[in-house]
């Protein structure tokens, strides 16, 4: 009888540890009850799928842990959260290009972290093709965290702490780069927003509705933004100029592809919590919405590769009166999650515990 | 006394299951490729300011960094038959010499009538994230501002160079805009035998001054770094015929 109850045992934790793979099939992970990534109903299917690295509650935890720690960084004086802070999105406040070790500042904006599983390609310029591999750029360069992978694998190594979390998420103390990766990934793959009031209202929950003003912004909004900044990601993941410059600085696209009709280029971001992701556009020249919203109305400049979309007009941009700036900043107000933005699941275990090694 | 034949005995013991283990397996057997790195001829030394190492342009130049990849090894049957090395991945580097000599088992045995390999890291590898072993990023020879392995390395000075400190600096590298992924392969003079617990060795001379000659002229004063790009695959397409040449070929051994 004892036999049979414990084979019985087995057989759920069988089924209970099949359920977290066939999990795939409807693109929700779960390991035991929490679920770490599930695509939301009004999104499509993710690009990134945990295929060869199994999302597991302590592989995020782990992933969360590096995010979080400075070991990580040359002088271990910044972590990933640095210039990832979630209360922007986990983009950095104030910060027009980020800002590294020994106050080197670089010549790029942190762009922020979310929905990165429907990504292809990371960076303003597009140049890194895989999320996994998408940390490599901040923790290696100069000009950020400064720090090289040997050097990083050895100080993991040597750490107790580290051992025990490697153990758990993947089974090995033999710890190398790639699962330094992977994990780092089990933590920002996981990064949803897809809360905000604008989702709450596309999937008719309860009570969610537009206001008047949201409402118009919206109609605006489909009609002159929609066509690059694309629902639901409120991006078209595609490169292109909107006339910031007669001729860029930086070369953007063009670096990646050795192009000269992609100088200049850059990733059109998604607009999903732009209230709080400031300051904005690859060098981070504007502070604010309004600024934004003012360069597409009048403050464009006409380089040759300017995208088509802004040419139609007498002049560049999209002609927008003031008017119609409210009602578009109060919609794309509608797109701040504030449950991405606070969730605990996100957040520095040691700040939340105050306790700190 | 006793002691010592006891000792004999089971070491004799030891060598025959030895011997019979590896005549079960003779259906397989080992092949090692042996690097030896020169420049026109001249045996390579890295970091001799006495060396005088001359491309095609009369430009000199010293090597300080010399490594690169080299992946799908296919032997090809004297029936014709591709035999693909599966997941083998070779990193080769002129300051590592345990890098030089490679081995590869479980080769089926046969004869074989030639031999060819990439020089880089495929497609599939290129695309598929976080990689450990010899595609690891620590390895040095990953772009992480733009995804995608360092398929050769040569880095070094000239005094010809207008780079900082005259230096020189070819990474080459790239798939998908800018190809510079290239093919080396050969044919034996005679046969190559694999089987046996002999293993078969190849010997390939690697000759660094096929960066800069071939059908692209390099003038070290215009061009002193590549990082992959357009001016990376005038480097790839002057190596692709002169990197690589066999030198001997030793066949594997059968021994009952």
């Amino acid at each position: 009888m004892k036999i049979k109850l414990l084979v019985f045992a087995a057989g759920l934790l069988f089924i209970a540890g099949v359920n977290t793979f066939s999990g795939l099939a409807d693109n929700a992970f779960n390991t035991g009850d929490t679920v770490l990534f599930k695509t939301p109903e009004n999104f499509p299917s993710p690009v990134y799928t945990f295929q060869g690295n199994p999302l597991t509650l302590n592989g995020f935890k782990l992933g969360r842990e590096l995010f979080y720690d400075p070991i990580l960084s040359k002088d271990r004086s910044i972590s990933c959260a640095n210039c990832h802070q979630q209360f922007a999105a986990f983009a950095q406040l104030d910060h027009p290009v980020s800002h590294g070790v020994d106050d080197c500042l670089g010549t790029r904006n942190t762009p922020a972290l979310f929905n990165l599983a429907w990504q292809q390609e990371f960076m303003w310029d597009g140049g890194v093709n895989h999320i996994e591999v998408s940390p490599l750029n901040a923790l290696t360069s100069d000009c950020e965290m400064a720090n090289n992978l040997p050097e990083i694998v050895d100080r993991l190594k040597k750490s107790d702490k580290y051992i025990a979390l490697f153990q758990q998420a993947f089974h090995t103390t033999d710890i190398n780069s790639q699962l330094l990766l992977k994990a780092l990934t089990q933590f920002t793959g996981t990064l949803i927003s897809a809360n905000a009031k604008y989702d709450k209202v596309m999937r008719h929950e309860e009570g969610a509705q537009f206001d008047s003003e949201e409402a118009a912004g919206y109609t605006l909004f489909k009609a002159k933004c929609a066509a690059c900044h694309r629902e639901p990601l409120f991006t078209d993941l595609s490169y292109r100029s909107n006339g910031l410059d007669t001729r860029s600085d930086d070369a953007g696209r063009d670096t990646i592809t050795h192009q000269d009709a992609d100088h200049g280029l850059f990733k059109v971001p998604s607009l999903r919590n732009v209230e709080v992701s400031g300051p904005y556009m690859h060098d981070g020249r504007f502070d604010n919405l309004a600024q934004v919203l003012e360069h597409y109305n009048a403050g464009m400049a006409s380089p040759d590769n300017l995208d088509p979309l802004f040419k139609p007009a007498t002049k560049p941009g999209i002609t927008l009166s003031m008017q119609e700036q409210t009602q578009l900043t109060a919609f794309l107000k509608t797109l701040t999650d504030h449950e991405f933005l606070t969730d605990p699941a996100f957040q520095d275990t040691h700040k939340n515990n105050e306790q700190y090694e | 006394m006793k002691k010592s034949i006891f000792l004999s005995a089971i070491v004799c013991l030891l060598a025959g299951a030895i011997t019979a283990f590896n005549t079960i397996k003779a259906d397989s057997g080992e092949l090692s490729l042996n690097f030896k790195h020169v420049v026109n001829g001249v045996p390579l030394k890295l970091n001799d300011n006495s060396a005088h190492y001359a491309n095609a342009n009369n430009d000199e130049y010293t090597v300080s960094t010399f490594k690169y990849y080299i992946s799908n090894i296919t032997l090809t049957t004297t029936k014709g038959k591709d035999v693909v090395i599966p997941n083998i991945c070779f990193l080769i580097n002129a300051a590592d010499p345990a890098s030089l000599k490679q081995s590869i088992t479980g080769v089926p045995a046969g004869k074989y009538k030639g031999i060819s390999f990439t020089i880089g890291v495929d497609s599939a590898r290129n695309f598929a994230g976080a990689q450990t072993g010899c595609l690891d990023p620590a390895n040095g020879m990953f772009w992480t501002w733009n995804s995608g392995y360092i398929f050769l390395k040569l880095e070094g000075y000239s005094p010809q160079s207008t780079a900082k400190l005259h230096k020189l600096t070819f990474h080459v590298g790239g798939i998908k805009r800018q190809n510079t992924l290239r093919t080396f392969s050969h044919s034996f003079n005679k046969p190559l035998q694999i089987h046996g617990n002999e293993p078969a060795a190849i010997s390939i001379t690697t000759d660094a001054a096929a960066l800069f000659k071939g059908q692209n002229l390099v003038d070290f004063a215009k061009l002193n770094s590549t990082m992959g790009g357009p001016n990376a695959v005038l480097i790839a397409d002057n190596y692709k015929n002169g990197l690589f040449s066999i030198t001997n070929v030793q066949q594997g051994r059968y021994e009952n």
